[in-house]
């Protein structure tokens, strides 16, 4: 019963969707009912799960290099001050830049494949990852610098030894918000300009007046994004077990 | 030649501790002093923090190879004291002259270990005792950790991250690391403030057993403590520093003798006794 509880609200969601389509005879161009869309689902069960693995390549690909950029940038940032005052407002300004507006242009330089795709992925993790691990890695509590200072380690080491096992926890936060902005980047790229990938066929479905594709398309999307938000979650909170339980 | 000091400092459990062939060692010849005798510490001047001050112009001297206990009530500085010889006193301005009393520079002679353990929650015991140095890029001795971990009664704990050990242990864990980075100079900065009493006096006991050698500048604010430590008793209120008896009994002292009792009550009344004065407003002239 207590597995259930969650479904519950989404049930009664689906029942009142189903009932309003019902009730006031939505066409399902505009509209389609749940059942429908779940029997989308199963009739291009074959045509969304190849498509939904582009996406989930392009998301995992964008998630991975993002992560491991971020790294390295907190890293040599937190090193250097000078180069936090010369690269934090260009890392701001990634970050301002509406990632539509540059969709595009990335199409333009990475093509109509998976490239465009996962650095736009890349490009909307970069920042929340790099940012949030850079201020953990600011962040060592000051007893700690103290007490290597004494013994007497500077540098690389206090870096590598102390500040970032210390900064752990804030390069995971940065992770998990990147879990879920991954996939939006993903499928903006892929409705920039694509011939494959969820946001692709969700495109071309809405063009075709497929509505029932369109959402079957939208729900896989969903529990994917889902999905991976669970996953690097638990990951997270394995590693932090792991490393200080 | 033997060594001016006595006492277990510079050796090792299960590690035989050779000489290497030193040449700052006084027989080799006028080269200065030798960075491994533990020096005295001297610290005069006054210390402040923007405008406020801190403390002085006091006059602090701290004799070789002793056990001295700096007792004072919260907030007239203690601390800033051991942050100053350990250079670690970030934003404290200091107007005067501290130092090892043989002239040499204390950085690298000096170990620090503070009411916190400061241990790393995720690393075992054992690279917790490791961490300096891996952080000076030596190659860390397991074995050397592990037995320190033993002479502190932790056998069988080095796997063990700091969350798995109760307050005690932790405590002991940082005594060991105390320990292994083998500084001719300890400070202390109220390690056992936060132990109940009974861990407490056998940490002191522990640590009094393991650091006797060494020249040892103990914070606290416990005249027990101190009456059971110190070889010299220093008294730091707002009015200033002054030398106090220790009970005559080597120590560490029982901490039930009357001797030591006595000396607590001693203790006790000085601090309650700078403690009616008015704390607020201390004047550079009245510090003097």
């Amino acid at each position: 019963m207590k597995a259930l509880r969650p479904a519950l609200p989404l049930l009664l969601g689906l029942v009142l969707w189903q009932g309003a389509v019902w009730l006031w005879q939505v066409p399902s161009f505009i509209l389609p009912g749940p059942v429908r869309v779940a029997a989308a689902l199963v009739d291009n069960a074959g045509l969304i799960a190849g498509h939904a693995a582009v996406t989930g390549l392009e998301v995992a690909l964008g998630l991975g290099l993002g992560a491991v950029l971020g790294w390295l940038s907190a890293v040599a940032l937190a090193l250097s001050p000078a180069a936090r005052g010369a690269i934090g407002p260009i890392l701001v300004f990634t970050q301002a830049v509406p990632v539509f507006a540059l969709a595009p242009i990335l199409t333009l330089w990475f093509g109509y494949g998976l490239g465009s795709k996962v650095a736009m992925a890349l490009l909307i993790i970069y920042f929340p990852v790099t940012s949030s691990f850079l201020d953990a890695l600011l962040q060592t509590p000051a007893p700690w610098l103290a007490q290597a200072r004494v013994m007497g380690g500077g540098g690389w080491r206090q870096m590598w030894y102390l500040r970032i096992p210390a900064a752990l926890p804030g390069f995971l936060s940065g992770l998990k918000l990147a879990a879920v902005y991954a996939p939006i980047g993903a499928v903006i790229g892929e409705w920039v300009g694509a011939s494959r990938g969820l946001g692709y066929l969700m495109l071309l479905a809405n063009g075709r007046a497929k509505t029932d594709l369109m959402f079957a398309a939208l729900v896989v999307l969903a529990v994917l994004a889902i999905a991976l938000h669970r996953a690097v979650d638990h990951l997270a909170a394995a590693a932090l077990r792991r490393r200080f339980g | 030649m033997p060594r001016a000091w006595p006492g277990p400092y510079g050796q090792r459990a299960g590690v035989d501790r050779t000489d290497p062939p030193c040449i700052l060692r006084p027989e080799n010849g006028p080269v200065g002093p030798d960075r491994r005798a533990p020096p005295g510490l001297r610290l005069r001047g006054r210390a402040r923090v923007g405008a406020q001050t801190l403390f002085g112009p006091l006059d602090l001297a701290v004799a070789p190879g002793r056990w001295t206990c700096l007792l004072g009530p919260s907030g007239v500085g203690k601390s800033t004291f051991l942050h100053l010889l350990a250079g670690i006193a970030d934003g404290i301005s200091f107007a005067g002259d501290l130092g090892a009393a043989d002239g040499a520079p204390l950085a690298g002679r000096v170990a620090l270990m503070a009411q916190a353990d400061m241990l790393l929650p995720w690393l075992t015991a054992r690279d917790n005792l490791l961490i300096g140095a891996r952080l000076r890029g030596e190659t860390p001795d397991t074995r050397a950790a592990e037995a320190m971990l033993e002479r502190v009664g932790l056998s069988g704990m080095a796997a063990r991250k700091p969350r798995a050990l109760s307050g005690g242990q932790r405590q002991r864990v940082a005594l060991a690391r105390t320990l292994i980075e083998d500084r001719p100079v300890v400070l202390l900065d109220e390690p056992f403030s936060a132990l109940d009493i009974a861990t407490r006096v056998r940490m002191q006991d522990l640590a009094a057993a393991l650091l006797r050698g060494r020249t040892i500048l103990h914070v606290t604010h416990d005249p027990a403590e101190a009456a059971r430590l110190g070889d010299h008793i220093l008294l730091l209120t707002h009015r200033g520093l002054t030398e106090l008896a220790p009970p005559r009994a080597p120590a560490p002292r029982p901490p039930d003798a009357p001797e030591t009792l006595e000396a607590t009550g001693a203790l006790t009344r000085h601090l309650l006794a700078c403690e009616c004065q008015p704390a607020a407003a201390p004047s550079a002239e009245g510090l003097t």
